[in-house]
């Protein structure tokens, strides 16, 4: 025990730089893919016949090994953070396309025809309407994307993009578990603490009326 | 006395939905200040008709005026907020409260805050909810009598001159359904507009209107007063479908 608190004295301003690599790497993959992928979802639902297709399209990125996909960029882009970024974006893409596309095209019809007959163009039906209605649904997928983006960000260490996984594949390399716990444990508490602001901050915007209705 | 000029006028109207006409060299004048039901079976074209009035159907030929103007030349974004409009399914926002969904047309006009709660308050009170305790209130909240009438509260909202109803009742359990039939009419007593109702529900087309239409297939059967209909039915059809008991009823 003592070791390990001796070590994380010492380590402790490289864990805050690499925490700090982090959350910057998963922040700015998840805002991408939320300004790719909410206007994609929205659009979609006005072209559904082409929806399906795309939504499958995306859907394929998903299946490719995070390993492999961070691997891909090489020879691309080469290594470091850009390559890991567009590697972390194309797979925060499809959770938030799809509830993105299912929230919008899920707002009841009739609300959208009342809309219509009472003189909404089709910008006021979207901001007035449907964003504020299926907003919890795709907020819910940005969550989703969140807490994923920070776990897999951790790879990105591979391509020499920093954050997290440095301390975790050094501690791997020295078979040294208290420095794999170093890199773990802040990943795991960074999931935790993301994951309840965006609960809190979803129920916070979720205006009263919508509480209800949402749980029937 | 001016001219009167007709709150609606069809004119040679002709609807298409590819399955053949669904109207067909149509005219209907429909006149100002009274409460019109358009009746009739499933599929003849009552839906289509009233909606032409706000532009959400086209006609394929013809013209449709509304108040003297050519409907097709008009912005529909416009002439939508002049038309009140309530449907069946009730249509209030989820997420605004009840003060948000009644001044929701005059908000898209851009009329003041300011006066608009006090429109509000005014439009509780003419259909009997105390706005103290609802405007702040979420639709959920709210029975299904209580909704709908908020429902024409909106249509009331920004003062247009025409509202059009479709089937806006037929979701409702019987007792509220006529309750607010009696306040509809009640209502239009004090407010005067022009309602155009389309129901399938013909004791209640028959109980709220000041003019019923009856269709069938896209043609007028028969047009009049709903004793008109009763004392002098143009045809075995009027007979057949307003009910044989009816006349029964009526002639006692």
């Amino acid at each position: 025990m003592d070791q390990f608190w001796n070590t994380l004295q010492a380590d402790w301003p490289m864990i805050l730089q690499k925490m700090g690599e982090h959350i910057n790497l998963s922040l700015i993959s998840v805002l991408i893919a939320c300004l790719i992928a909410v206007p994609t979802g929205i659009i979609l639902t006005a072209y559904k016949r082409v929806a399906n297709t795309v939504i499958t399209t995306v859907s394929v990125i998903q299946t490719i090994p995070s390993l492999a996909l961070f691997g891909f960029m090489i020879p691309f882009l080469g290594i470091g953070t850009k390559p890991a970024i567009i590697a972390l974006t194309l797979y925060a893409l499809l959770p938030i396309l799809q509830n993105t596309y299912v929230g919008i095209g899920g707002v009841n019809q009739a609300l959208i025809e009342a809309g219509t007959g009472m003189g909404m163009t089709r910008w006021q039906i979207l901001w007035m309407v449907q964003l504020p209605i299926a907003r919890s649904v795709i907020m819910a997928g940005v969550r989703l994307v969140a807490v994923q983006t920070i776990s897999m960000a951790t790879i990105a260490t591979y391509i020499a993009a920093g954050g997290l996984g440095d301390i975790i594949t050094r501690g791997i390399a020295m078979i040294n578990t208290v420095t794999i716990m170093e890199g773990a444990i802040p990943v795991s508490l960074l999931v935790i603490v993301v994951n309840l602001l965006l609960l809190g901050l979803n129920k916070l915007l979720t205006p009263k009326g919508l509480r209800q209705y949402t749980r029937n | 006395m001016g001219v009167d000029v007709a709150a609606v006028q069809f004119k040679q109207v002709t609807k298409n939905y590819g399955s053949g006409n669904v109207l067909e060299n149509f005219d209907l004048t429909i006149p100002s200040g009274q409460i019109v039901t358009i009746i009739g079976p499933s599929g003849c074209g009552k839906t289509t008709l009233l909606k032409m009035i706000n532009r959400l159907i086209e006609p394929e030929s013809g013209s449709v005026l509304v108040e003297g103007q050519e409907v097709s030349t008009l912005n529909p974004v416009e002439l939508r907020r002049n038309i009140g409009y309530v449907i069946q399914q009730i249509g209030l926002f989820p997420h605004m409260t009840i003060e948000q969904n009644i001044s929701i047309v005059p908000r898209l006009k851009g009329e003041k805050k300011k006066d608009l709660v006090q429109r509000t308050e005014e439009l509780l009170q003419l259909i009997g909810l105390d706005p103290q305790q609802f405007r702040s209130r979420y639709p959920h909240e709210l029975s299904g009598g209580q909704q709908q009438r908020i429902g024409v509260a909106r249509a009331l909202a920004s003062n247009p001159s025409i509202i059009l109803m479709d089937e806006p009742f037929s979701a409702l359990d019987p007792i509220s359904r006529v309750q607010l039939q009696k306040e509809l009419i009640k209502l239009n007593e004090k407010v005067q507009k022009t309602i155009v109702f389309v129901t399938h529900d013909i004791d209640e087309a028959l109980k709220i209107a000041d003019q019923v239409i009856l269709l069938k297939d896209g043609f007028i059967i028969q047009t009049g007063t709903p004793a008109n209909l009763l004392e002098a039915p143009a045809s075995d059809f009027v007979r057949e479908f307003l009910g044989a008991e009816r006349f029964e009823q009526y002639s006692i």
